[in-house]
C-alpha cells in the first residue's frame, strides 16, 4: 500500500499560482470522501477567503484497469466489464461496444432488436437524469426531489429487472442483438411508466424551476460558452446548454434513431440553470421518443441468424449437431473478428461516448478504449469555478454530471 | 428484555441486562458513513430513498464525517489508489465500529481480477458483514444490515 | 468519403506526407509523428476540424518497430465530419511533441497516455499520472505489463494462499 507523501512546493509550483506558494491563498483538499462529489474526486481548490482561484481535479481513485482486463477475455465475456464503467448508462455502455464489434464484424441487427436498443437506451437516458436530478438537488439542499426521483427509478428499474433479471448491470444488448427476447409483460409496464412520468417530471420542474432558492444558487453560476466548450472537446448537455443544438443522436444516427422524432433541447445561458433546463426537456424528449418506439415495435427475432457470432436458442441444442458445435466454439473460444479498427460514438447522458475497438483477427479485443463523457467534461472544471464560492464547487460538480466510473474506467 | 411494568404498577421500571441495553442502543441508531465508490453506491442510495427505506431501521441519515459514524459501508470497487483513504478513514472512525463490505467487489474485487482493483476490502479494514450481489438488491443490502444488528445484539461487554 | 474530407485529406497528403485508408466507412490518416502539431494545426484552422475528440495509443509489443500508435480522433463540428490520425513511434522510452497548444483538452488524454504507455510528450504543461497513483512504477496498458491478476484459491491451495492474502487489522 504505497504510503502518504507530503507535497512539495516543486510538485504544485506549475498548477497553483504563486500567491498560494507564498502563503496568501489557501489549499484546500476536497478529498476523495466528500458528500458532493458525487463519487471519488479530489478536488485541490485554492481559495482567496472563500473565492476560488483555481481547482484542480485530481481523479483515478476509481481506476479499474477495464481496458486491460478486456483485452484478456473473448468479445462476448468482456462486454460484461462495459456495464460497471459508466453505471448509471449501463444499456448505453453496452450500445457503444455491441454496435463497434457488430460495425467490424458487419452484423446486421434485426428490426425488433433495433427498437428494443433504441426504448431501453432513452430508459436508461431518464433513469440516469432521474439520478441526476435528484443528487444535484439533493446537493443545493432540495431534499424532497431525491426521494421522488428515486420512487420513479425504481419503476425503470422494475422494468429492467422484468427483461433480465438484474436491476442495474443487465448486460441485455450484445452484439448480433440482445440477449434474449422480452416477456409479455414488458410492453404493458412500460406503457403504465409513459402515463405515469410526464405529470412526475411536471412535478420536479414545479419544485425546482421557478424556485426562487434554487434559481439564486444556480443562475449566471459555473458559465461557459459554446466557443470554449468546443475548443475543450465538450460535448453533452453542456454544449447544448451553451447554446449549440449538437446531439449524436441526430448527427450520426445509430441503430434507427433516424426514424424517430424528437427535439434536441437547447439553451443559451451555460450557467448551471441552462444545463438543468436542458436535462429537464431531454426527459421528456426521451418519453417522446419510448412512446413512437413502443408503438412501432415488429415482431420479429431479436438476435441475428449469424451463428458463428450469436448462439443458438437452447432448444435447439438438443436436436442440432451443428447448433451444439456452434455453441461449444462459442462458450470455448468465442468468434474470431476480422483485423480492423473502428470507432463507435453513441450518445450517453453526458456527452458522447465512444468506443475505439482494434482487432488483430483473434477471439479477443486487441485494444478496447472507451472515449468517456466525463473524463474530457472534467477538464473544463477550473474554467467554471474560477471566480465563484466555494458553496458553488458543489453545484458546479453537479451540474456537469459527472460520474467517476465513467470517468477513471 | 423484562418488562414488569405490571409488577411494579405505573412506575415504568424495566429491568435487564446491561449487554441488552447497550447493544440495543447500538443497533438501533447506527449511524452509516457515506461511503459508495462506485455503482454499489447507487443501489446504497436506493435502499435509502423512500421505496426500501433504510430509515426504519434508524439509519435515518448518512454522516458524511467519519467521526461521527458508527458503521462505514464499502459500497464499490476499492482501486490502489483509494486504499490508504479507505484505511485513515476507517481509522479516524470512533469505536464501536463495524464494516460491511457490499457488493462483489467489496468483499472479494467482483468482475475485476487485476492491478488495479483491491481484492476485497477485508485487505485492508476488518470486515464484519459481505453482502454479495453486483449490485447487491437493496433488500440484500439490509438483510446484511440485519445480520450486522444480529451479531452486534449477540456482543459481550469485554472491558469497561 | 464526402468532398469536404477527401479535400482535407489530400492536402496534408500534399503538404506533409501520408496514406489513407478508408474502411469500413471511417478515413484514417496515417501521418509522421514528428510532423503531428502542424497537421493538427493546418486540419484546425483551415478545414475546421475544431474538436480532438480522443487521444489513444495502442502497444504492439513484441513487435519493436513500431512499437506503439498514437490514435487522434477528430470532428469537425461545421461539417460534421469525423477523422483519425494515426502515427507510430519506435523504443521503450518514446516522446513526442504535445498537442496542447492545438487543443488544449489533449492535456489530460496525454497525461493519460503516458500513465499507461510510458510515452512521454514535450512541451506538456503538466506531465504527471493521472489514473495510478502518484508513485507507481510501470505503465500498465503495455502489453509486457502483467495483469496482475490473484490467483484463485481452491480447495487445496486455500490455506497456503491464506498465510499469503494481507488481512487488514482493526
Amino acid at each position: 500500500m504505497p504510503e502518504f507523501r507530503e507535497l512539495t512546493d516543486q510538485d504544485l509550483r506549475n498548477l497553483v499560482s504563486d500567491r498560494a506558494l507564498t502563503g496568501e491563498t489557501m489549499l484546500l483538499n476536497m478529498g476523495p470522501q466528500h458528500p458532493s462529489t458525487h463519487g471519488v474526486l479530489r478536488l485541490l481548490l485554492e481559495l482567496d477567503g472563500e473565492i476560488v482561484i483555481n481547482c484542480i481535479p485530481d481523479i483515478g481513485f476509481l481506476h479499474t484497469g477495464v481496458e486491460k482486463n478486456m483485452e484478456t477475455k473473448t468479445y462476448a465475456k468482456a462486454e460484461v466489464m462495459t456495464d460497471r464503467l459508466d453505471y448509471l448508462n449501463p444499456i448505453g455502455n453496452n450500445l457503444a461496444y455491441s454496435l463497434a464489434v457488430e460495425k467490424l464484424l458487419d452484423l446486421d441487427v434485426p428490426p425488433r432488436a433495433q427498437v428494443i436498443r433504441v426504448m431501453l437506451a432513452e430508459l436508461t437516458r431518464l433513469n440516469s437524469h432521474l439520478v441526476w436530478v435528484g443528487t444535484s438537488a439533493l446537493d443545493l439542499a432540495a431534499m424532497s426531489v431525491f426521494l421522488y426521483a428515486m420512487r420513479e427509478r425504481e419503476m425503470i428499474l422494475d422494468i429492467f429487472e422484468m427483461i433480465s433479471g438484474a436491476r442495474m448491470m443487465t448486460t441485455y444488448v450484445r452484439p448480433g442483438g440482445l440477449w434474449r427476447d422480452t416477456p409479455v409483460e414488458f410492453e404493458e409496464a412500460v406503457r403504465r411508466f409513459l402515463k405515469v412520468i410526464p405529470a412526475r417530471i411536471d412535478e420536479y420542474e414545479s419544485l425546482l424551476t421557478k424556485n426562487p432558492l434554487f434559481m439564486d444558487r444556480t443562475r449566471h453560476i459555473g458559465v461557459i460558452n459554446a466557443e470554449e466548450c468546443q475548443r475543450w472537446g465538450i460535448n453533452g448537455p453542456v454544449l447544448r446548454a451553451a447554446g449549440l443544438p449538437f446531439d449524436m443522436r441526430k448527427a450520426l444516427p445509430y441503430s434507427g434513431y433516424e426514424q424517430y422524432d424528437f427535439a434536441i433541447p437547447t439553451q443559451t445561458g451555460g450557467d448551471i440553470y441552462s444545463r438543468y433546463l436542458v436535462r429537464i426537456e431531454e426527459m421528456r424528449q426521451s418519453v417522446r421518443i419510448v412512446q413512437q418506439a413502443l408503438d412501432r415495435l415488429p415482431f420479429g427475432p431479436v438476435r441475428s441468424d449469424n451463428r458463428k457470432v450469436m448462439p443458438p436458442p437452447r432448444s435447439e441444442i438438443g436436436v442440432s449437431m451443428e447448433a451444439l458445435i456452434h455453441h461449444f466454439k462459442l462458450w470455448t473460444e468465442g468468434y474470431s473478428v476480422p483485423k480492423g479498427t473502428v470507432y463507435v460514438a453513441t450518445e450517453s447522458p453526458r456527452g458522447e461516448l465512444g468506443c475505439f475497438l482494434e482487432s488483430d483477427g483473434g477471439p479477443k479485443p486487441y485494444r478496447v478504449h472507451f472515449r468517456t463523457p466525463s473524463f474530457s467534461n472534467l477538464q473544463i472544471m477550473p474554467i467554471l469555478t474560477r471566480g465563484h464560492f466555494v458553496a458553488d464547487v458543489v453545484g458546479i460538480i453537479g451540474s456537469i454530471d459527472i460520474i467517476l466510473g465513467d470517468t477513471d474506467r | 428484555m423484562g418488562l414488569k411494568g405490571q409488577k411494579t404498577g405505573s412506575l415504568g421500571i424495566v429491568t435487564t441486562k446491561l449487554e441488552e441495553v447497550v447493544n440495543w442502543s447500538r443497533t438501533n441508531s447506527m449511524w452509516p458513513m457515506l461511503f459508495g465508490l462506485a455503482c454499489c453506491a447507487i443501489e446504497m442510495m436506493s435502499a435509502q430513498a423512500s421505496n426500501y427505506d433504510l430509515s426504519r431501521f434508524g439509519m435515518e441519515l448518512m454522516r458524511a464525517s467519519p467521526r461521527q459514524s458508527d458503521l462505514m459501508i464499502v459500497a464499490g470497487r476499492v482501486s490502489r489508489k483509494m486504499a490508504p483513504v479507505v484505511r485513515q478513514l476507517y481509522d479516524q472512525m470512533p469505536d464501536p465500529k463495524w464494516v460491511i463490505a457490499m457488493g462483489d467487489c467489496a468483499a472479494c474485487g467482483g468482475v475485476f481480477n487485476n492491478y488495479a482493483i483491491v481484492q476485497g476490502v477485508d485487505e485492508i479494514v476488518p470486515v464484519d458483514v459481505y453482502v454479495a450481489g453486483c449490485p447487491p438488491r437493496p433488500e440484500a443490502l439490509i438483510h446484511g444490515i440485519i445480520t450486522l444488528h444480529e451479531r452486534v445484539k449477540q456482543e459481550k461487554l469485554k472491558s469497561w | 468519403m464526402g468532398d469536404a474530407l477527401q479535400a482535407a485529406v489530400s492536402a496534408i497528403q500534399e503538404r506533409f506526407a501520408g496514406s489513407v485508408e478508408v474502411d469500413r466507412g471511417e478515413t484514417t490518416l496515417h501521418i509522421a509523428a514528428e510532423k503531428n502539431v502542424e497537421i493538427a494545426q493546418v486540419l484546425r484552422d483551415e478545414f475546421q476540424f475544431n474538436m480532438l475528440i480522443d487521444e489513444t495509443a495502442v502497444d504492439y509489443w513484441p513487435q519493436e518497430a513500431p512499437r506503439f500508435h498514437l490514435v487522434y480522433q477528430l470532428y469537425s463540428m461545421p461539417f460534421n465530419l469525423r477523422l483519425r490520425l494515426r502515427l507510430s513511434i519506435d523504443g521503450n522510452a518514446p516522446h513526442l511533441r504535445t498537442l496542447e497548444s492545438v487543443f488544449p483538452n489533449a492535456n489530460w488524454y496525454e497525461r493519460e497516455v503516458w500513465d499507461m504507455f510510458g510515452i512521454r510528450f514535450d512541451g506538456h504543461s503538466d506531465l504527471r499520472r493521472i489514473l495510478m497513483p502518484y508513485d507507481w512504477e510501470g505503465h500498465p496498458l503495455r502489453k509486457d505489463y502483467p495483469l496482475g491478476y490473484e490467483e484463485p484459491q481452491f480447495t487445496f491451495n486455500f490455506d497456503e494462499i491464506d498465510l499469503r492474502k494481507p488481512k487488514g487489522q482493526k
